[in-house]
């Protein structure tokens, strides 16, 4: 089991897994984001290379009303 | 025509709207349009995780096919957390330049923290944003943000969400006379009139949420906004006369005035 900060919740994985997979994991797949992973942003092209690991801080953010 | 020209790109529409506090999507998209805008500020904000994955979005409400989307800082105390916001904006919305700084300094107030905000614009003006500032009214900060970079500087003309009006139409013309990019009114703005007199002090633009949002009826002040705006603009291109204090000057003409009854009898 990995444990990874999301939105400064803490979730448990089965293993470490990349950043695409875990999205569907979460209902996000479909959703417009973006990711900051340990303060540095990964690019929607890189979702299917880049992997989360044990211990990784991530925050995935929408777009809100706002003024 | 009459352009509003931030950052070498040509707006027609002079009034910039946020899509915070409406009741739901359909009414942000109605006042929206209403409102005539071509730029549309948005927030950025941790998705609600395992929350009803069916929520709607509002880019179907604010599509970003047809409105310039101005992702903004709007929340963050410090210069990190507002390039940091700005840099996840910058993905999420397929890269847009065109951003709006804030970085406030006192949850109370919401006023502006203009030393954090002077070292985020350094750093965006560097990594290649166009940086339109909320700022205070203050002429000299607003000179050091445009000569940091910024592609329009925006004062309050009060406090964000009071809707008070313009408090201190003085400092807005000094920063105004001063400029030498677009200085466009954000925050304070209450009702139509007010928004007027930010256009007829010379501003270049009006950016409002709170004024539309919390309306009694939003799409019917949006609509209100539009017209504020640009007879207010037109009002200053027109050049208004000069006011004549305590001194009537009669319209009509003072002669030809039919006899009156008591001249006849004397």
């Amino acid at each position: 089991m990995i444990t990874v900060t999301i939105n400064g919740e803490a979730r448990r994985f089965e293993t470490a897994l990349k950043v695409s997979r875990l999205l569907e994991q979460m209902a996000l797949a479909d959703k417009r984001i973006a990711l900051e992973r340990n303060g540095e942003i990964v690019p929607r092209s890189r979702f299917d290379q880049e992997s989360v690991a044990d211990g990784d801080r991530l925050e995935i953010v929408v777009a809100v009303g706002g003024g | 025509m009459d352009p509003l020209v931030i950052a070498g790109k040509a707006y027609s529409s002079r009034l910039l709207v946020g899509t915070g506090k409406y009741q739901d999507f359909n009414q942000t998209r109605l006042a929206i349009e209403a409102s005539g805008a071509e730029i549309v500020t948005v927030a950025i904000r941790r998705t609600n995780i395992g929350q009803n994955p069916n929520e709607p979005s509002l880019l179907e409400a604010v599509p970003p096919s047809k409105y310039t989307l101005l992702p903004n800082t709007a929340g963050c105390y410090s210069a990190e957390d507002a390039v940091r916001t700005l840099r996840l904006a910058r993905e999420l919305l397929d890269g847009p330049k065109l951003v709006k700084l804030e970085v406030l300094g006192d949850p109370k107030t919401l006023y502006p923290n203009v030393v954090e905000t002077l070292k985020a614009a350094e750093t965006l003006v560097k990594e290649g944003f166009d940086v339109m500032v909320y700022t205070s009214d203050d002429p000299i900060m607003a000179k050091q943000l445009e000569e940091a970079g910024c592609c329009a500087v925006m004062p309050l003309a009060s406090l964000i969400g009071s809707g008070m009006g313009i408090l201190n139409p003085w400092n807005l013309m000094i920063i105004i006379d001063n400029a030498r990019v677009p200085v466009l009114v954000d925050a304070g703005v209450g009702t139509a009139s007010d928004a007027a007199i930010a256009m007829e002090l010379g501003c270049h633009g009006v950016l409002m949420n709170t004024a539309i949002a919390g309306a009694r009826d939003p799409v019917l002040m949006a609509s209100a906004m539009k017209k504020a705006v640009e007879a207010g603009r037109e009002a200053f291109l027109a050049g208004r006369m000069a006011k004549k204090p305590y001194t009537a000057s009669p319209s009509s003409p003072t002669t030809g005035l039919i006899a009156s009854a008591r001249d006849k009898a004397a």
